[in-house]
């Protein structure tokens, strides 16, 4: 069997807004993923540094500040620098489809926005993680 | 029909049979905040009520009706809504389109790094600067911000916690430089840094410095700035992180009387500094909780000042406040819709008694609010004011057995929530144990499983959905990396330009008051008039106070 999907979960940049991370961190868990909440007001170098050392195999970052074209991206590129371009990059905010449309052409994986659900965003998390799982397999 | 108890009683009978017989259509039947909501009330419920000395009348003591005996009949409420963004000199040209368009007062929306006290050009800062509100780094922007607006001739409320004795102290520097004096301002910082810890996490410092801080401010106000209002305790963060009704209304309370008990041990007078108290809810989804909700505020507050906390001046005891509408509530699918929720929310805060209010555009969910959303969302107020005829009489719910009840309620249950906090040890034992944290966290989740499975129904999100959205896209507000560019720009030549001396003659001042017993709001003062930055004046206490890291749990 499968070992559990380890997922961090962390706020990156200035903004205090925990609600939707830590919603999203609850119902990960209770999906039966074992879940490392981060925090907030992290640097996108720290949290690399926890996604390596905790062996995440992704990372949801929530960002409701406008500062998503500055954070993301410089998950994405610290993360290959680590060797650990294998984790998933997701999330969510307040981000424009234009924007989320770039960030995917980037590196970043699907990011949700208002009005998604719980559901939705656990069973993306499982099916993109296995995917890669199986990739890093064959 | 009989009048008898008996006669009555078997009328409430057959009502009771009738309303069996026709069963309930499948739905909650329940407030927003999951507090089952009864098919009928009745006088019975509200038996135990007091017309007198539960009710009242309005400006009288419990002032349940209203803390003014004329309210909208003399004056409506002041029409403020919350706006900054990019530059001072975009926040500006803002200010003055709401001003044109009839609104009262102004209301400034920092940005994150502002907030958290780093310049616009600090590490931290990039991609965040005029992203969610201006970016002030210094008394030049403040100059900026407010230039060709006299500040004699209007009030400000400024939406700053952390470092708000050090932005306000930019604020009066900016109206003495205008040619005001500190008696002729108006206005408010919202200041309340309790809720920082328990819902805003936009916190610097640990508690102790941090209320240190803000009695600083409380005191300067009572002896400088009189017409100021140094703090709005704030319930606006804790509902929209995801509390109930009646957490909000209490967690709120209950650090209003943490900010006075903290007054009070400096040596204050209750009644120099209660009078310039005042509070900023939400006005949620759910209309007649809210409504209770803001009514229970007046009468809990006013019976704790007078009785626990002996205050003597009346005006000691109410309960002033301002209300926004709840951003949480909006949706990003079908954002039409958001005009008519924000509509009935904003009736509920002038049904509640609101002194303010703020209601919010259409188009929060996407981004910052465009122009035109900016002005149906205050048209929205207008048509209320003048339209709904609802402004001609004083609390027109008052004696419903429905909101009175529920009135009942919301005191009692926070009363309980008062209980649980004493027993704790008070608000800073609650935040440090991250109880608060904890408990909003669980409300905020179990809302949200609720959506998931259609208890609570969402017009556009789980019913009503619409596929092709397309034709609800609205045209959105974006801010340019050019922003972040020019303010940047703009920090280092003031740094090239000012007096370096004047600067660390004014930083040096901040640092021994830190650590001494004095007022501190002279030194930041001096160090706004000296242009030293704000991120330069925060530093020097970040040295002195430490900073604070919160116990991360969900």
């Amino acid at each position: 069997m499968d070992q559990p999907i380890r997922v961090l979960i962390a706020k990156p940049g200035l903004d205090g807004h925990d609600r939707g991370a830590k919603v999203v961190a609850a119902a990960l868990r209770d999906a039966g993923m074992e879940v490392i909440y981060g925090g907030l007001h992290q640097t996108p170098e720290v949290i690399v540094e926890m996604a390596v050392q905790e062996d995440a195999d992704a990372v949801g970052l929530s960002v409701l500040s406008g500062a998503h074209m500055h954070l993301f991206p410089r998950v994405v590129e610290l993360l290959k620098e680590a060797g650990a371009e294998h984790v998933l990059v997701t999330g969510g905010g307040i981000i424009a489809p234009e924007d989320m449309e770039e960030l995917s052409g980037l590196g970043v994986g699907r990011l949700f926005g208002p009005g998604a659900t719980l559901k939705e965003l656990e069973e993306y998390i499982r099916e993109e993680v296995g995917r890669r799982r199986t990739a890093a397999r064959s | 029909m009989s009048t008898t108890d008996a006669g009555r009683s078997t009328s409430l009978d057959r009502w009771k049979e009738s309303y069996e017989k026709a069963g309930e259509r499948d739905a909650a039947f329940e407030t927003v905040s999951s507090v089952p909501v009864s098919p009928l009330v009745t006088p019975a419920d509200v038996a135990g009520t007091d017309a007198d000395t539960d009710i009242g009348l309005p400006g009288q003591f419990p002032y349940t009706r209203g803390p003014y005996p004329t309210m909208y009949r003399t004056r409506l409420w002041t029409m403020r809504q919350f706006a900054g963004f990019g530059t001072a000199t975009d926040t500006n040209q803002r200010y003055k389109f709401l001003l044109e368009k009839g609104q009262d007062g102004l209301s400034v929306a920092f940005d994150l790094p502002t907030l958290m006290g780093y310049d616009s050009d600090h590490p931290r800062s990039m991609g965040e600067v005029g992203r969610c509100g201006v970016a002030i780094s210094s008394l030049k922007d403040m100059e900026t911000l407010f230039d060709g607006i006299k500040l004699s001739d209007v009030t400000t409320s400024m939406t700053i916690n952390s470092p708000a004795a050090i932005v306000w102290a930019m604020y009066l520097v900016t109206a003495q430089k205008q040619g005001c004096s500190l008696d002729q301002l108006g206005g408010t910082t919202q200041n309340d840094i309790l809720k920082e810890y328990i819902a805003q996490k936009e916190y610097i410092f640990p508690p102790e410095p941090s209320m240190r801080l803000v009695v600083d401010t409380m005191e300067f106000a009572a002896n400088h700035v009189p017409r100021w209002h140094a703090i709005s305790v704030s319930g606006y963060h804790i509902r929209e992180a995801g509390s109930t009704a009646v957490q909000e209304l209490a967690f709120t309370l209950a650090d209003g009387f943490a900010y006075v008990e903290a007054a009070l041990e400096r040596g204050m007078d209750i009644d120099s500094f209660a009078p310039r108290l005042s509070f900023f809810f939400n006005s949620h989804i759910d209309f007649f909780e809210e409504i209770a909700k803001f009514r229970a505020a007046r009468r809990i507050y006013a019976r704790r000042m007078r009785d626990k906390y002996g205050a003597k001046n009346p005006r000691s005891m109410h309960c002033r406040f301002h209300t926004q509408t709840a951003g949480c509530s909006l949706t990003a699918q079908q954002p039409l819709n958001n005009i008519v929720r924000t509509g009935w929310q904003a009736l509920a805060g002038v049904l509640g008694g609101t002194q303010s209010l703020h209601t919010n555009s259409m188009d929060e969910t996407l981004a910052l609010p465009t122009e035109q959303a900016v002005k149906v969302a205050l048209r929205t107020q207008q048509l209320i004011a003048h339209e709904s005829g609802v402004a001609n009489t004083i609390d027109p719910l008052a004696g419903s057995y429905f909101v009175e009840d529920l009135t009942n309620k919301m005191e009692a249950g926070a009363n309980e929530i008062f209980d649980r906090i004493d027993e704790m040890g008070g608000v800073i034992a609650g935040i440090d144990k991250a109880w608060f944290q904890r408990e909003i966290g669980k409300a905020a989740y179990k809302y949200q499983r609720e959506l998931e499975a259609g208890r609570q129904i969402i017009v556009g999100v789980n019913k009503y959905v619409e596929t092709d959205e397309a034709d609800h896209e609205l045209e959105i507000l974006k801010i340019g990396s050019e922003v972040e560019a020019g303010q940047n720009a703009a920090v280092a030549k003031l740094r090239a330009e000012r007096s370096a001396a004047k600067v660390e003659a004014a930083l040096e001042r901040i640092r021994t008051d830190a650590n001494a017993s004095v007022n501190m709001m002279p030194a930041f003062m001096e160090g706004a008039e000296a242009y030293c930055t704000l991120g330069e004046m925060v530093d020097v206490l970040r040295e002195a106070f430490g900073t604070y890291r919160e116990t991360a749990v969900f």
